[in-house]
């Protein structure tokens, strides 16, 4: 089985995002970058699958501007035996969207045989949760999404979902789309001597134009603004005096 | 102003310009370290510290795992082969740790009682003691300083002489040693012979701590700062070291230490610049949110002019770390480079903690506040690994000898 999974690059889940002074968008210049979390979950599940034999080959993907490099290095430094860049200018790389991706993915699966595409769930800087569904279908492959657990079983994957209020277990069969849930696994770090070996590792540089592919936006982002913010509680000495408090303000009936 | 000042030369990943020392390569090696820092380490520091002791094993077992204790040493024995760069790099990522005393442990690990066994140790002896140590098998400290000899290296009392068998029987009393309490194994200095003059009557020793006559003492100093940190007092009581432990030849121990001691001086240095940058960053952030007299601590210039000075005194001992590192790189005795930085390094660290514990008021002046844990463990940088006085009598001595 060979195994293409997607990572993304995105400003750090730990960064404390600032938005733009014109709001249209956040401040990315200069600000710590990582793989998409969900993405670095998918990662591992594969390198897992390798591990174990049950995945010959895994191979990172990565689409955006040519920082993308650093975490494709990532994803090599963790695992994967080699990875593909699809560039585009850092100027539009901020306007890709799912369905960008899944045709690039789309390209690369037709120049190439691969029997899984592993995802992350959804990126934590869009949160579109929109790419896995979209390639399942350009492919016409079956779909296992918010996996938490993976098995391998011959021509089929059998994945665990969490769904409300319980698990759902269903059987895929090969060549299918996987994304995972934040429960899936625990990925490792990258070790010292692996980050290093990782820049021996082949990285194939591609450019959406080469491929093809049409990026032209759907849709335009009209303004990024903060979220209020909250403003200072007050502390009331018992129930009685909160009852009063929210009688006066107009929440509940007098 | 504020903002303009923060993170300079911190940023990591997102630069297009070179670093003058740093490549890709030791961006992500230390955002991988950082990353395990945060979840394993950080989440911790606060417990080990109000219990004044740190899993060293556990610890070290993880960053080992990683990969830190050997940058550059040899692949062979497990370390990564590079060059001393990202000895550095990692060092001042451990500075992110929240307290100061597991960087130092880890520093002690990687570039103090290393440096002269991976140098001048025979075969066996890296087997035996580099490889596991690299690996964070094993936990290791360094031995010289005594209750009767501290600046003063070459006055050390601890004598191991030869038995019949060949073998070395020691004697003496270690005082002050970093990991001392769970460490497995000690790099001893010892006087050897009472011939060679101070300078050359010294060896090295790979010492095994669970050897008979090893007795520890940790419970009786009770620190300033470093809490978490494991200082302990050794006692060598006819302890026998097999004649393979010998560090390189006999009588060269003092000079092997000497070139160690460059090394543990710059990662000390490497150590210091992230928690110096913190405490600038707290307290700018800290006295644009407070309000006095109508408007913010930062907006009196005093104020800004005095951070604007720290930070360009933390920049300068940057950038004289990074010379000094590029020089060692191309082989040069950067003795002199070395104790300039170290020395502006303990200088800074009592400037910096103090006046920025100074601007948070009270506050400041409290447990909670994070700059007193900084204030504290910082103050050890003008005392170990060499006092400032010390590394002016290194300098001035290499000024009068022009
Ligand atoms: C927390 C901690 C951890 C340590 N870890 C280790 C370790 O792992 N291994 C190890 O071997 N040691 C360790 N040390 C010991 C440390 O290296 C010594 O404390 C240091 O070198 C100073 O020696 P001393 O304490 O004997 O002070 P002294 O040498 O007695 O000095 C006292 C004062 O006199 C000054 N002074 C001395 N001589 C002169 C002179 N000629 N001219 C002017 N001033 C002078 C000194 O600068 C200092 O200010 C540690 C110490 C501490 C506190």
């Amino acid at each position: 089985m060979r195994v293409l999974v997607g990572v993304k690059r995105v400003v750090d889940y730990a960064v404390k995002v600032r938005v733009k002074p014109d709001k249209t968008g956040v401040i990315t210049e200069g600000v710590q970058h990582s793989i998409n979390p969900f993405d670095e979950i998918a990662l591992e599940e594969a390198v897992k699958l390798k591990e174990k034999k049950a995945a010959t080959e895994v191979v990172a993907f990565s689409m955006g501007g040519p920082k993308c490099q650093e975490v494709l290095r990532t994803a090599l430094a963790k695992g994967a035996d080699k990875a593909i860049h699809i560039e585009v200018p850092d100027a539009d790389a901020s306007k890709l969207e799912p369905l960008h991706v899944a045709r690039a993915l789309k390209k690369i699966i037709e120049n190439d045989k691969f029997d899984a595409v592993f995802l992350g769930k959804q990126a934590i800087d869009d949160d579109a949760n929109q790419t896995g569904s979209l390639i399942a279908g350009i492919l016409d492959w079956p779909q296992a999404l918010y996996a938490s657990k993976v098995e391998p079983d011959g021509k089929y994957l059998k994945v665990t979902r969490e769904i409300d209020g319980g698990l759902d277990t269903i059987k895929v069969s090969l060549p299918a789309v996987l994304s995972a849930d934040l429960r899936l696994n625990e990925p490792r770090y990258a070790t010292l001597p692996n980050i290093m070996k990782a820049k021996k590792k082949p990285l194939e540089k591609k450019s959406a134009k080469d491929l093809g592919i049409d990026v032209t936006p759907q849709t335009k982002v009209l303004e990024v603004s903060e979220p209020p913010v909250r403003q200072a509680g007050g502390f009331v000495d018992d129930v009685s005096a909160l009852i009063t408090k929210l009688k006066e303000k107009g929440f509940i009936k007098a | 102003m504020a903002a303009s000042l923060a993170r300079v030369a911190t940023v990591p990943s997102s630069r297009s310009i070179p670093h003058i020392i740093y490549s890709d390569g030791h961006r992500q090696i230390q955002k991988s370290l950082s990353q395990l820092i945060e979840k394993e380490i950080n989440v911790n520091v606060d417990e080990w510290e109000r219990q004044s002791i740190f899993p060293a094993h556990t610890v070290f077992r993880k960053l080992g795992r990683l990969g830190v204790f050997g940058a550059n040493k040899p692949t062979k024995y497990g370390g990564l082969g590079l060059d001393f760069s990202y000895s550095c790099a990692i060092s001042e990522t451990m500075g992110s740790i929240h307290c100061g005393a597991i960087p130092m442990a880890v520093s002690v690990q990687s570039d103090m009682a290393t440096p002269a066994l991976s140098l001048f140790g025979s075969e066996y002896l890296k087997n035996e003691f580099l490889t596991p140590s690299i690996s964070g098998e094993l936990v290791s400290c360094i031995a010289v300083s005594e209750p009767g000899a501290g600046s003063d290296v070459a006055g050390i009392k601890t004598f191991a002489h030869r038995n019949n068998g060949g073998d070395w029987v020691l004697n003496g009393h270690k005082m002050w040693i970093t990991n001392g309490g769970q460490a497995d194994w000690a790099c001893v200095l010892a006087n050897t012979n009472n011939e060679g003059g101070i300078h050359r009557n010294k060896s090295l020793f790979c010492v095994r701590l669970d050897s008979p006559g090893v007795h520890r003492n940790t419970s009786s100093i009770r620190k300033f700062g470093m809490h978490s940190s494991d200082t302990a007092e050794i006692f060598f009581d006819d302890v026998i070291v097999p004649s393979a432990n010998l560090i390189g030849e006999e009588g060269r121990g003092f000079f092997y230490q000497m070139m160690q001691f460059q090394d543990e001086r710059l990662v000390t240095v490497a150590v210091s610049l992230e928690p110096l940058q913190r405490c600038l960053d707290l307290t700018m952030e800290y006295t644009r949110e407070r309000k006095s007299f109508g408007k913010s601590i930062s907006d009196n210039q005093v104020v800004q002019f005095r951070l604007a000075e720290m930070k360009i005194e933390l920049e300068s001992l940057r950038a004289l770390l990074y010379r000094a590192v590029t020089e060692r790189i191309q082989g040069s005795d950067v003795t002199l480079l070395a104790s300039m930085a170290k020395l502006k390094c303990g200088r800074l660290s009592r400037e910096i903690t103090d006046t920025c514990l100074q601007y948070h008021g009270g506050y400041g002046f409290t447990w909670d506040c994070p700059i007193t844990r900084m204030h504290r463990d910082l103050r050890l940088f003008s005392i170990g690994a060499g006092t400032d006085e010390m590394m002016l009598s290194i300098v001035s001595r290499h000024l009068l000898s022009k």
